[in-house]
């Protein structure tokens, strides 16, 4: 495309049925124990 | 609901779609065209911009925003409202409060400088092993399990520290589990001893200092007032430096105080503390360091510093890792996981030195929020229930948010001390989180030319 970049090409929809397993970190335990910053844990499958 | 957010920074604009969670960088045609794309047709889109761009620039960008859309990588559908959350009473990490008491009277701290409103209190091996055996018992199918060491200041009880930790390896092993212990600490009362076993057992090592000298001291300080930053800085290079590729961070409050935060955070970088984390205060609105609305302006600007350095510094090969810049665009955690957010009573509990159990660590101490004990299990369901249904599908604010799949309904503890309904948002905080989110998305985009 010319006039527009995508950084991602991953669609959220995908981990509807893929995701789900609770493996993941829970996000108060990583770093900041005072505010809710889901979207920077890691998903333990992808690892 | 389709739903997509645009924003401009620095140099780029940029177009985020909510539901697929697809990013776009834009140029200004394009930019241009989207603002007309879902209300006009595309006749008529070049009759508005014709003046200003080429018809053959108007009619390619428009086509591009059509097959992005055709690929639901833009105004995509809403997949997420009848979602299955998988809810079925499983816990699966601790916190676990090892001492409510602490070596010091920092001035914001919600544990009221370690005693959490209650009785300066350190926890009995039995139960810290009560707390250990509740966990395992609880976590069903899942293996991997994670306890963090907390107070209070978790460091004035070393030896139960240690004895859980062998405790724990032993049960999860028998259980065909695997716990990983972390560990949040004012580094004080580090010393050489227990920094290998830190360094042997622990997942994650979380040191707590504020920034510079001045900031750090002025709200970090002992019980005869005498800053901290000079006795800390030492331990906390040493533990470091230990650590070497092992996980750690270190990690701030910025308050009122020091709303030029950026410059603490590029101190600790510079003294070579590449995984930081500095984060705006939990506090009562009436407190003369609590964050205000008109403090907004200068934070953004603030965060937006902090945007432009880290980029710079990553390009001339000086980075460091801004925790709540990290943003995982293509592998990040599944949709599920982003509605279900914190876990906060629900997978996630803290546990008292009195063996008493909370939603988490921000609720310790507030009597209606217990939920039982690590001997007698859950007894308040109702409680647990509200936890439950405490959602970013469910919270009215949020469910109209864009950010709703990035900050998953905020922290509930900031709701409820805000307007003491765990179900609300903090306003101050959602702002905050937006800019945060923005300024991520756009070093993902700057790192990528
Ligand atoms: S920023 Fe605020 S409104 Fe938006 S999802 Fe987070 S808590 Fe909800
Ligand atoms: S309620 Fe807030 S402090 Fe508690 S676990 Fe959730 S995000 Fe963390």
């Amino acid at each position: 495309m010319k006039h527009i970049k995508t950084l991602n090409s991953s669609n959220l929809k995908t981990s509807l049925s893929k995701g789900g397993c609770g493996e993941c970190q829970v996000s108060c335990q990583s770093a900041c124990k005072t505010s809710c910053t889901v979207a920077n844990q890691n998903c333990e499958r992808s690892k | 609901m389709p739903m997509i957010h645009k924003f401009s920074l620095f140099d780029k604009f940029m177009v985020l779609d909510v539901n697929s969670g697809a990013v776009h960088v834009l140029d200004e045609v394009a930019w241009e065209v989207l603002n007309y794309f879902t209300s006009c047709s595309r006749d008529k889109i070049i009759d508005i911009l014709k003046k200003k761009y080429d018809v053959e620039d108007i009619t390619q960008a428009y086509l591009e925003l059509k097959t992005l859309q055709q690929k639901e990588l833009l105004f995509s559908p809403d997949y997420y409202d009848d979602m299955d959350l998988h809810h079925n009473g499983i816990i699966k990490a601790l916190c676990l409060h090892v001492a409510h008491d602490c070596n010091l009277r920092c001035k914001y701290c919600f544990a009221s400088t370690g005693s959490f409103q209650g009785r300066r209190l350190v926890m009995d091996c039995e139960t810290g092993k009560g707390a250990i055996d509740f966990l395992i018992s609880h976590s069903g199918n899942r293996r991997q399990l994670e306890v963090d060491f907390f107070g209070g200041e978790p460091l004035l009880n070393k030896d139960i520290i240690k004895q859980l930790v062998d405790y724990g390896n032993e049960r999860a092993a028998q259980s065909n589990k695997d716990i990983r212990f972390t560990l949040t600490t004012n580094a004080l009362l580090l010393d050489d001893d227990f920094l290998s076993f830190i360094n042997d057992k622990m997942y994650n090592l979380v040191l707590s200092i504020d920034g510079t000298r001045q900031t750090n001291d002025r709200m970090r300080y002992q019980a005869d007032g005498r800053g901290t930053y000079d006795l800390i800085l030492p331990k906390i290079k040493k533990a470091v430096e230990m650590r070497e590729d092992k996980s750690f961070y270190v990690r701030g409050t910025f308050t009122r105080y020091n709303l030029n935060f950026s410059e603490d955070v590029l101190h600790l970088a510079d003294l070579g503390f590449k995984n930081i984390s500095v984060e705006p205060v939990v506090a009562d609105k009436n407190k003369d360091y609590a964050i205000r609305e008109e403090d907004l302006p200068t934070i953004f600007k603030e965060y937006e510093t902090l945007a432009q350095e880290y980029v710079k510094r990553y390009k001339i090969g000086n980075p460091f890792n801004f925790f709540h810049f990290n943003i995982d665009l293509t592998q990040g955690p599944c949709v599920i996981k982003r509605v279900m957010g914190c876990g906060a009573g629900t997978e996630y509990v803290a546990v008292t030195p009195e063996g008493d159990i909370y939603p988490c660590h921000q609720f310790v101490g507030i009597e209606d929020f217990c939920i039982g004990n690590v001997k007698e299990g859950i007894e308040n369901r109702k409680t647990v229930e509200e936890f439950r249904k405490c959602n970013v599908l469910k919270k009215e604010e949020c469910k109209k948010c864009w950010a709703k799949f990035y900050c998953s309904g905020g922290c509930h503890a900031s709701a409820y001390y805000s307007s003491n309904d765990i179900h609300s948002t903090y306003k101050i905080g959602c702002e905050m989180e937006k800019k945060r989110i923005e300024c991520a998305m756009w070093i993902k985009a700057s790192l990528s030319e």
